[in-house]
């Protein structure tokens, strides 16, 4: 498959912090492309690099080298207007801490991303409804965090990563505040997303978590060790077309 | 429109610390309040004034005299205004612009009636006074020229005058004695309701030949008696002017002052004095307000504080919408419309609380002044509060789109 076609195309990425004297190298020319439509699991130890491959998939960060593009759309050189827009388009994010505002029922949470697309108010309620339907948390719409459980607020987390249909939903460690039933309702809930169409990108060091996934990427000290690659996400791609 | 969209974010997350969010809007409140109510009082009292003052006649003139020492170091000065001045004033052929000249001479004193006495401010004058005055009768009359010509023992008295005397008002035919003097009551005058400015309720008058000859021990100057005061009529309110002109010239003559001499007499219309009370209570209206609008400033600074840390206490939030697809100005327009909303909801309780403060002053009886609560002083206090919000809501709201949002999210 040509490279030009991929969602996400990584070449040769670095990433450095500085701190004060000492520089510590995050990730070390790190290059990958994800297709539309694969399930990938990144696993590693802590501190392999991770979260930080993830942040730049997902725009928040910047690589101090490489190239990074989206849809054949190279991301170097945007302004802080444009990546906001692409985070808002292109990106879902579900982080392990939920992240939701402590005080707004559900469906203002999922509601929000559409808020910061100038989604008229009325579609925007109605998008974030079937969004919280897609999680099976029709009935909790009104509900605030603190009367939900773990689970219920990770899949509203999951539902609001949605409700923008983004190019590629990003999950850092998405079952690691929970149980392990509730962890694996959750996995099964991305799985679902996945046979519908969905790109997923996983970071875990859960090991069953990883096996679920149609490709895994191994990490450690910031370069990818192993990549079960291209033939999985390829059987699933012609399996769905 | 987007804008808008901010305000219920803004008032969620108010309303999400609503005890901080009283706090910190007491400054303003305070403020507001402060300011609108001082303003209301000096609006009233001045209105007050005013009424007062027009009440009396927009065409009357007071002469008052200066002092003057005579010749080289001859000691006491001597005043100057006497009664020749009032005859020569009340000649129609100089003066076709002036009627009535009333000379005054007044001075503290006590009236007895019985086992009571009261110190009492009595005027000597001539009938005219109450014209000129405006004075209003409760009971009986004012003096008459008659008893002006024949010096009679004769008095018209106030409200408070009667009622500490004989603790009735309806007194007319009984008497009081001055100095040892029995006068018999005339008249009493209705009463001002006003304890304050231009009130007649504490005097008492009596004949101007009697004042000067008998109870008061009036020094005279170039042989005829002083006056403390005169005061006169002009023809029309639009001869107010040339009347002080015909005064003027007349007295000027009459003391042979040269073309470079000033007045040893000043000559006050209700215009001049109107202009006065004016500039008095405006002045010290902005004193007090500047007083007060300090409070505003240190209600700006409570909300900036309070901003800040919320800016600080939300950075998570603050990453989190980033992430979402926020930009730079969604963020800045949700904190500075947050503080926004919070020092007009200050500023709309502040107005609330100075109307009930209005409203209270109000039902208190005989208060002397209303608070008067205007829809300039409204603008301003809304104005005023909103612009704390944003000068003071700005810094705080810079400081939140400053923030990284990885470093953000990361924020414990
Ligand atoms: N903001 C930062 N400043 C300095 N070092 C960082 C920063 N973020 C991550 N690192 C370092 O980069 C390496 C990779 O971190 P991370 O991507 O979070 O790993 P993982 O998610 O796999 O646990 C770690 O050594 C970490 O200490
Ligand atoms: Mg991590």
């Amino acid at each position: 498959m040509a490279v030009s076609s991929a969602l996400i195309d990584m070449q040769n990425i670095s990433k450095v912090y500085r701190m004060g004297e000492t520089e510590v190298a995050a990730l070390n020319g790190v290059s990958l492309s994800i297709e539309e439509g694969e399930y990938v699991a990144i696993v590693g130890t802590s501190g392999s690099g991770k979260s930080t491959l993830m942040n730049i998939v997902g725009f928040l960060d910047s690589p101090t080298e490489g190239v990074f593009a989206i849809h054949g759309q190279k991301a170097s050189g945007l302004t802080g207007r444009q990546l906001a827009d692409l985070r808002n388009r292109e990106i879902g994010f579900v982080f392990q801490q939920f992240n939701l505002l402590a005080r707004a029922p559900a469906w203002r949470q999922v509601e929000l991303p559409l808020f910061y697309a100038n989604v008229a108010r009325g579609t925007a309620r109605k998008r974030a409804l079937e969004a919280l339907t897609q999680v099976g948390l029709a009935e909790r719409a009104d509900h605030r965090p603190e009367e939900l459980s773990g689970g219920q607020q990770q899949r509203v987390a999951i539902a609001r990563a949605l409700v923008n249909r983004p190019s590629l939903l990003l999950a850092d460690e998405p079952t690691g505040a929970l149980d392990t039933r509730t962890g694996e309702e959750v996995m099964a809930l991305f799985e679902k997303l996945h046979e519908e169409g969905l790109t997923l990108v996983i970071i875990t060091h859960d090991q069953e978590v990883a096996e679920r996934a149609r490709r895994v990427i191994t990490m450690r000290d910031g370069v990818i060790i192993s990549d079960s690659g291209g033939t999985a996400g390829a059987a699933h791609h012609d399996r769905a077309s | 429109m987007k804008l808008v969209r901010y305000f219920p974010v803004a008032v969620d997350s108010i309303t999400a610390n609503k005890m901080r969010a009283g706090l910190t809007m007491l400054g303003i409140i305070i403020g507001v309040a402060a300011v609108l109510s001082i303003l209301g009082v000096g609006r009233g009292a001045s209105a007050n004034i005013l009424d007062e003052v027009a009440s009396q006649g927009t065409t009357r003139l007071t002469i008052s005299p200066s002092t003057e020492s005579e010749g080289e170091g001859a000691g006491a000065p001597v005043q100057t205004l006497t009664m020749g001045d009032v005859k020569a004033l009340s000649d129609p052929a100089f003066h076709p612009d002036v009627v009535e000249v009333v000379p005054q001479f007044a001075g503290n004193i006590q009236l007895v009636a019985g086992s009571n006495n009261k110190q009492t401010r009595v005027t000597g004058t001539t009938a005219d006074y109450a014209g000129v005055h405006g004075l209003e009768m409760a009971e009986g009359r004012f003096l008459t020229e008659e008893e002006i010509a024949r010096m009679s023992n004769v008095i018209v008295i106030g409200t408070a005058v009667a009622t500490d005397l004989f603790e009735r008002t309806q007194v007319v035919g009984e008497s009081v004695r001055i100095n040892g003097e029995p006068f018999t009551i005339v008249g009493v005058l209705e009463e001002s309701g006003n304890a304050g400015f231009g009130s007649n309720d504490d005097s008492g008058f009596i004949p101007i030949g009697v004042a000067h000859g008998r109870i008061f021990n009036v020094p005279r100057y170039r042989g005829e008696y002083i006056v403390t005061s005169a005061s006169a009529n002009a023809v029309s309110e639009e001869r107010v002017e040339a009347a002080e002109l015909q005064i003027e010239q007349t007295l000027r003559l009459r003391r042979g002052l040269g073309a470079e001499d000033d007045n040893d007499f000043t000559i006050s219309t209700q215009a001049s004095l109107l202009d006065t009370i004016g500039a008095v209570t405006s002045t010290l209206t902005l004193l007090l307000s500047s007083i007060a609008a300090i409070s505003l400033v240190v209600g700006g600074i409570g909300i900036m504080n309070i901003m800040l840390v919320s800016v600080t206490e939300r950075t998570k939030e603050i990453g989190l919408r980033k992430a979402l697809g926020a930009h730079t100005s969604d963020v800045l327009l949700q904190f500075l419309i947050e503080s926004l909303v919070l020092t007009l909801l200050g500023g709309l309780i502040g107005i609330a609380v100075s109307y009930g403060l209005a409203l209270l002053v109000q039902r208190i009886p005989n208060f002397p002044i209303d608070i008067l609560i205007g829809v300039d002083a409204l603008i301003l206090a809304v104005g005023v509060s909103a612009g704390c919000g944003l000068i003071f809501g700005l810094y705080p709201a810079m400081r939140a789109t400053r923030l990284d949002p990885i470093e953000a999210l990361r924020y414990e």
